[in-house]
This record gives C-alpha cells, sequence and structure tokens, in this order.
C-alpha cells in the first residue's frame, strides 16, 4: 500500500488534482482510499458526486466513541473509498487537532487493515500546514510520499518551498520523502520551465505540468471528476498520465528547500524579469 | 539523599526547569474565588487539572474544596469547550446552586482559543443564569506567569466585573488582599477594625477555609466576600492593594471601571512592611494609630532587640512568591540576618526591581534570581556553594533540607506536610512575632542538638 499526501497553497487545486489522478488510478484498477484532512470538507466531492453527509468529527460528537467505519466510510467513483475529517465551524476549536483524532480514530477503526486490500491511500490537506495538527499526515510514518501542487506564481511557490521545509523536519524521524511537484498551470510565462528549474533545486522532479482547461471547472460544477464527466477528453488524458506517472514513480528523495533570496532569483530570472 | 543528582556546578540552562518554583495558574484562580462567599470555582479544560488544582489546595488546607470542571474530551478540544461550559453553568446553578461561578481557563482551553468573556455572556444571553446569580471569568494559561499571575488575574476579574460605581461615595476602604493565608486575612480585617477604619476585604478565604468543624458539612461555609460588598466597593473612597504581583491588578481594575484612586502596598510581613500598611491605612482614612496596636509593634521590637545576639549574621536561603519574599526578605535583614539566596519561579521585572533595589541598598551580595530557571535545583546548587544556616520556603522545600542537613522553616505555597499557617498570621506585628519565634526555635533547636555537651545551655 503506498500512502500518498497532497500539499500545496489555498486555492492552486489540491482536491481537484487528487480526485481526477484518483479517477486515473482507478481507472486502472487500482484500489483507493480518499482521507480529506480539511474543516471545509470538501476533498471528495467529486469523487462521491456531493458533499460527504457525515464527516469522522461530526460522528464522533454524535455518536461519541461507538464510530463505526461504516458510518464515515463512503463509496465513491469505481468503488474509491472515500472519508472526510472535517472539523470545527470556523473561528472556534482546534482544527489541526481535529486532523489528528481524526486520522487516529481511523487507525484505531481499522480503515487501513489488509483486509480493504488498498493499493493506495491519499491524504488531501489544507492549504498551509499552520501548525502540528496539519503535519499529521506526514509525522510518524502515515504518509511516505508527498506530491505538492504548484503553479508559477510566486506565492504557490513559496508555498511549496515551505512545506519541504515541513517535509524536511519530518523525514529523518517519519521516513517521509518527496515525490515531485505537480504544476497545475495558471498560464503564468515560463511556467513549466520555472517550475522544473525549482524542482531540480529543491532536489526533485516536476511529475507532471497539467494545463489549464476550463472543462476541469465544468466538470466540477457537475460534481464529477474529468474522467468521469467525459473519459473521451483531452484533458481526462492528462490527468491519465499524472495517474501513470505517480504510479511508475520511483523517485523519492529528502528535499533541499531553497533560502528566500535563491527563490527571488529564480522568480527574476525565468518570471517577471522576462 | 533525596536529591543525590543535584551538583555543585552551576551552569547556564535555556529550556530546562528542574523542580521549579511555583505551579499552575489555575490554583490561584481556585483559591481566590474561594474568597467570595458562596463562589463555585469552574475549571474550564481537562478534568486533570482541576482534580490537582483541587487536591493541592485540600492538601494546603485539611479542608475540603469543592470546584467544578468542563470535563474536556477530545471532542471538546476540536470543536471548543463552549457546548461544555454552557452545559456545566445550566447544570451548576440547578444541582449545587452557588451564587457565582467563577470560571477560569487552563492550557488547553486558551491553545484552541476559547473566549470565556464570549462564553459567560452567551450563558446570560441565553437565560442560563438565573436572575440574582453570577458568572465571573479570568484567563489563567499555566505557560504564562505562574500561580500567582493566576491570582491576580481573577482577583482583577472580581474587581472588574462586580463593583459599581453609583455616584454616592461610602465611608469605607477596598482592600484587595494579595496571596495571603485565611489567617492572615483575618488579622487584616482584625487591624482595620482596631484602627476603626470600615473595610471591604477582597477575596477573604477567612471563614472558608479554615472554617470550624460545627458537625455539619456546607457546601458554602459563611466566609467570603459578599456580592452586597463587592458591589459597594466601587463607591469606596480609596483601595489599598496589598501585594504589587498578586493584588495590584485589580486595584486598576477597579480604578479604571469606578475611578477608586488606589495605592499599591507590600504584603505586612515584619516589622517595616507592617508599618507601612498601619501608616498608609491611618492616613487615608485620617484615624490615630490605636494604643493597642502601638503595643504590638513595642513588643515585636523588645523580641527583636532581646533575641538579636541569635539571630545576627544567620545566613538564610529562602525561595517563594514575590509579594511574601519582598517583605520576608526586608524582615530578615531588619532582624539582621543575611538573606544569602533567593529564589522565586514567578516571572516578571517589577519584583526583580523592586527585589533588587532593596538589596542593592542592605544586601548587594546576595544571590537572587526569578522567573524560568529560578528553580529550586538552583537553589539548592548555591546552597552547596555558599550554605547556609536556615531554609525558608514551602513544603518540597524539605527535600533539601534534608539533604544538605540545614533547619527548615516552612513558609509559602503550599505546605502539605504541617498545619498552622490557616490559623496563625503571619502577616502584622502578631505575625512578625510568629516568624521570629519560628526562626529562633529552629536556630535553638539545631544549636542545642549539635552543642557539645560543655557548651550545651540552659538559658538562651
Amino acid at each position: 500500500m503506498r500512502k500518498v499526501a497532497i500539499y500545496g497553497k489555498g486555492g492552486i487545486g489540491k482536491s481537484t488534482t487528487t480526485q481526477n489522478t484518483v479517477a486515473g488510478l482507478a481507472e486502472m484498477g487500482k484500489k483507493i482510499m480518499v482521507i480529506g484532512c480539511d474543516p471545509k470538507a470538501d476533498s471528495t466531492r467529486l469523487l462521491l458526486g456531493g458533499l460527504q453527509q457525515k464527516t469522522v468529527l461530526d460522528t464522533l460528537r454524535e455518536e461519541g466513541e461507538e464510530v463505526e467505519l461504516e458510518d464515515i466510510i463512503k463509496a465513491g467513483y469505481r468503488n474509491t473509498r472515500c472519508t472526510e475529517s472535517g472539523g470545527p465551524e470556523p473561528g472556534v476549536g482546534c482544527a489541526g487537532r481535529g486532523i489528528i483524532t481524526s486520522v487516529n480514530l481511523l487507525e484505531q477503526l481499522g480503515a487501513f487493515d489488509d483486509e480493504w486490500d488498498l493499493d493506495y491511500v491519499f491524504y488531501d490537506v489544507l492549504g498551509d500546514v499552520v501548525c502540528g495538527g496539519f503535519a499529521m499526515p506526514i509525522r510518524d510514518g502515515k504518509a511516505e510520499e508527498i506530491y505538492i501542487v504548484c503553479s508559477g506564481e510566486m506565492m504557490a511557490m513559496y508555498a511549496a518551498n515551505n512545506i519541504c521545509k515541513g517535509i524536511l523536519k519530518y523525514a529523518d524521524t517519519g521516513g517521509v520523502r518527496l515525490g515531485g511537484l505537480i504544476c497545475n498551470s495558471r498560464n503564468v510565462d515560463n511556467e513549466r520551465q520555472m517550475i522544473e528549474e525549482l524542482a531540480k533545486k529543491i532536489g526533485t522532479q516536476m511529475i507532471h505540468f497539467v494545463p489549464r482547461n476550463n472543462f476541469v471547472q465544468r466538470a466540477e460544477i457537475n460534481r464529477k471528476t474529468v474522467i468521469e464527466y467525459d473519459p473521451t477528453h483531452e484533458q481526462a488524458d492528462e490527468y491519465r498520465a499524472l495517474a501513470q506517472k505517480i504510479n511508475d514513480n520511483k523517485m523519492f528523495v529528502i528535499p533541499k528547500p531553497l533560502e528566500i533570496e535563491e527563490l527571488e532569483a529564480l522568480l527574476i530570472e525565468f518570471g517577471i524579469a522576462n | 539523599m533525596l536529591l543525590r543528582h543535584t551538583s555543585k556546578e552551576v551552569k547556564e540552562r535555556e529550556g530546562l526547569t528542574i523542580n521549579p518554583a511555583k505551579t499552575c495558574q489555575p490554583i490561584g484562580a481556585m483559591y481566590a474565588a474561594l474568597g467570595i462567599h458562596g463562589c463555585l470555582p469552574h475549571s474550564h479544560g481537562s478534568q486533570g487539572c482541576c482534580s490537582y488544582h483541587r487536591s493541592t489546595l485540600t492538601r494546603h488546607y485539611k479542608e475540603p474544596v469543592m470546584a467544578a470542571t468542563s470535563s474536556f474530551t477530545e471532542g471538546a478540544s476540536v470543536f471548543g469547550g463552549q457546548a461544555n461550559l454552557l452545559a456545566a453553568i445550566e447544570t451548576i446553578f440547578s444541582v449545587y446552586e452557588p451564587d457565582i461561578i467563577a470560571v477560569h481557563s487552563t492550557c488547553l482551553s486558551e491553545t484552541i482559543g476559547d473566549d470565556l468573556q464570549q462564553i459567560t455572556r452567551k450563558a446570560k444571553d441565553d437565560g442560563k443564569v438565573p436572575e440574582g446569580k453570577h458568572v465571573i471569568f479570568a484567563s489563567t494559561p499555566s505557560f504564562i506567569g505562574s500561580h500567582v499571575t493566576g491570582y491576580a488575574n481573577m482577583v482583577a476579574g472580581i474587581a472588574a466585573q462586580f463593583p459599581v460605581s453609583t455616584g454616592l461615595k461610602k465611608n469605607q476602604y477596598n482592600i484587595i488582599a494579595g496571596w495571603m493565608e485565611p489567617s492572615d486575612m483575618r488579622e487584616v480585617k482584625r487591624l482595620s477594625k482596631e484602627l476603626g477604619v470600615k473595610i471591604v476585604l477582597f477575596p477573604d478565604t477567612s471563614d472558608v477555609l479554615d472554617a470550624p468543624q460545627t458537625g455539619k458539612h456546607v457546601f458554602y461555609p459563611k466566609g467570603g466576600t459578599t456580592i452586597a460588598e463587592l458591589q459597594s466597593a466601587g463607591d469606596s473612597l480609596a483601595s489599598l492593594a496589598l501585594g504589587p504581583i498578586s493584588a495590584e491588578p485589580a486595584a486598576i481594575a477597579l480604578e479604571k471601571g469606578c475611578k477608586v484612586p488606589f495605592e499599591t502596598l507590600d504584603i505586612p510581613i515584619g516589622l517595616s512592611a507592617t508599618d507601612r500598611f498601619i501608616m498608609a491605612l491611618s492616613k487615608v482614612a485620617s484615624v490615630q494609630v490605636p494604643d493597642e496596636i502601638t503595643a504590638e509593634r513595642g513588643r515585636l521590637v523588645d523580641v527583636m532587640a532581646d533575641m538579636e545576639q541569635y539571630l545576627y549574621g544567620k545566613r538564610v536561603a529562602l525561595f517563594g512568591d514575590p509579594d511574601q519574599l519582598f517583605p520576608l526578605t526586608e524582615f530578615l535583614l531588619d532582624l539582621n540576618m543575611k538573606p544569602v539566596h533567593i529564589v522565586s519561579g514567578t516571572p516578571g521585572q517589577r519584583f526583580e526591581k523592586q527585589m533588587r533595589q532593596l538589596l542593592d541598598e542592605r544586601s548587594p551580595e546576595t544571590n537572587f534570581r526569578n522567573g524560568l530557571q529560578a528553580d529550586m535545583f538552583l537553589l539548592h546548587q548555591w546552597m552547596k556553594n555558599e550554605p547556609v544556616d536556615l531554609l525558608i520556603g514551602n513544603t518540597y522545600g524539605k527535600y533539601m533540607a534534608r539533604d544538605e542537613d540545614v533547619p527548615f522553616i516552612r513558609f509559602g505555597f503550599p505546605i502539605l506536610d504541617r498545619i498552622g499557617h490557616s490559623y496563625f498570621p503571619s502577616v502584622g506585628y502578631g505575625g512578625g512575632l510568629r516568624l521570629v519565634e519560628k526562626i529562633l526555635n529552629a536556630l535553638m533547636d539545631r544549636q542545642d542538638r549539635d552543642a557539645l555537651e560543655e557548651k550545651f545551655e540552659l538559658v538562651m
């Protein structure tokens, strides 16, 4: 079983990319579980064809300790197992602790057990790793490989670099490794070259360049992944390609995050200076 | 050798505190709340905090200490503790019927960001607080300050949330008690009465934590400042805060809320601090110091003079809380003793400056430190390097005293293995007398124990 976590700046398209990629892997016949680690609980919407009705934490709050796995894991597209951690309403409580609680609970309930015969577990984590709770999926060997979704925009690259710092922190103890950057294009000038260069500097690869296509949004409005909504569309092939590359990936590294000056120099070289 | 790993060599430490000379904020908040009549302290956090704080107070006073808790579960820490606290307030008023619930926060509820002001207001808006009943709160995260800070925060909370200014001044004065024993608060009331000054003392734990045995258990003993007294504090002519760290914040809150001017004094421990207290009270209320108080003072001065030969130059190590340590150190200096080492786990520059100034003037060679790394380990190391004749501090000092074979006087909080502190004051001239007696007993018992046969004195 491969345990994958997807990180990246807020709004960069982590959930969309994750679910479309998962759809690609599912199409290849892989058995996958997706764990949404975002209080908004919208990480499995496209796979389920709508929002998960009950999150792990909702269930915990309502049923107490007597939670059953069936209550919190629903079957989505091609029998992907979908679950949402959930969390408190904005402004109260501790969302970070919520992630820790729900991932622990899923483990206790046996969501990762051999009986499910899983090929992949995907953790889709909220934008910024603001506190220890959001690092839960990369702590003590939970997720083993990380993909960072980014674009050629400065703040997205800045966030990607920051996430690498987080990975570095847990790489020694937890054994977590960086599998690559996924460029979710925003049509920035020289975007592909810039992200390739960033990846090289960090010591990893740009595993795939996902071109921008409004068809993704259309599929999303219809609560479906591109692959499900229109399997023949060219964008579906992009996600299939990404899924294939992740499936074949052998390059797992401890990242070398850049100093801010280095990062800015990169932007000037490839970006705004041109 | 209970502390056999304490080495002589003092090394600068950054991240480590060993045997801290302080404890949690909520203990102070809980203690302060018990000084309000009909008040149930409530700990907004997990059950363990509440149990620990209750049991420490119970062990110190040998009295039952009641307090409620929000009983945080994992869910409460994720979703916030509002639901728990609202349910608690409803249950407490219907089952335990206090007049007041004094809520304090804990590390957990502070870290997840629960807002006690908003939740207690919601409880009122939702009608969960019956007419004539009150819910007050104080924020008490233990990762800041110490139990003294928690006490100060709760007393300030009381001062901010009860007193009302009606516009009509009352011929009375507020005395805001710094962290003192019930016996001390009783003594402050007695002295004020002797002076003929009408006071509102708060908090007041006398007749709460030193309550007499009546054969019947009452949930809310007869002592404690009443709601009516607290409300009238807003119309008092002035406030005296006894303790710059533990009482002054309340005086400031009262000045802010009700424009009651204040003066900050030390807790009246020892001759000089008691003099200042008596003079300040006599001046602010324009009253003569009665002969009886002058006579009390005379008795203390007489004993100090008579026994000076046994006290002169004796070396003392002490640890505890700022508002007690300062007047105690001053008293030791008045007794011509030598405070050699002083440690307090309570951080803060205010105390540091106050103590430094006293020491610079009267005992510049004293080792003094407060804050995070000012712990009992450091004090013990200092004692190994520069030995002392006497150790003064709370019960935890008994390990050092035993290891170093030094006479030991229990003073401060907590005292878990002796009684007396709740019943015999250490404030006022009488309290000074008691301290001198304790010091002499400790030193003379040691002299008798160690005396050669030919030097074993009948008369001392």
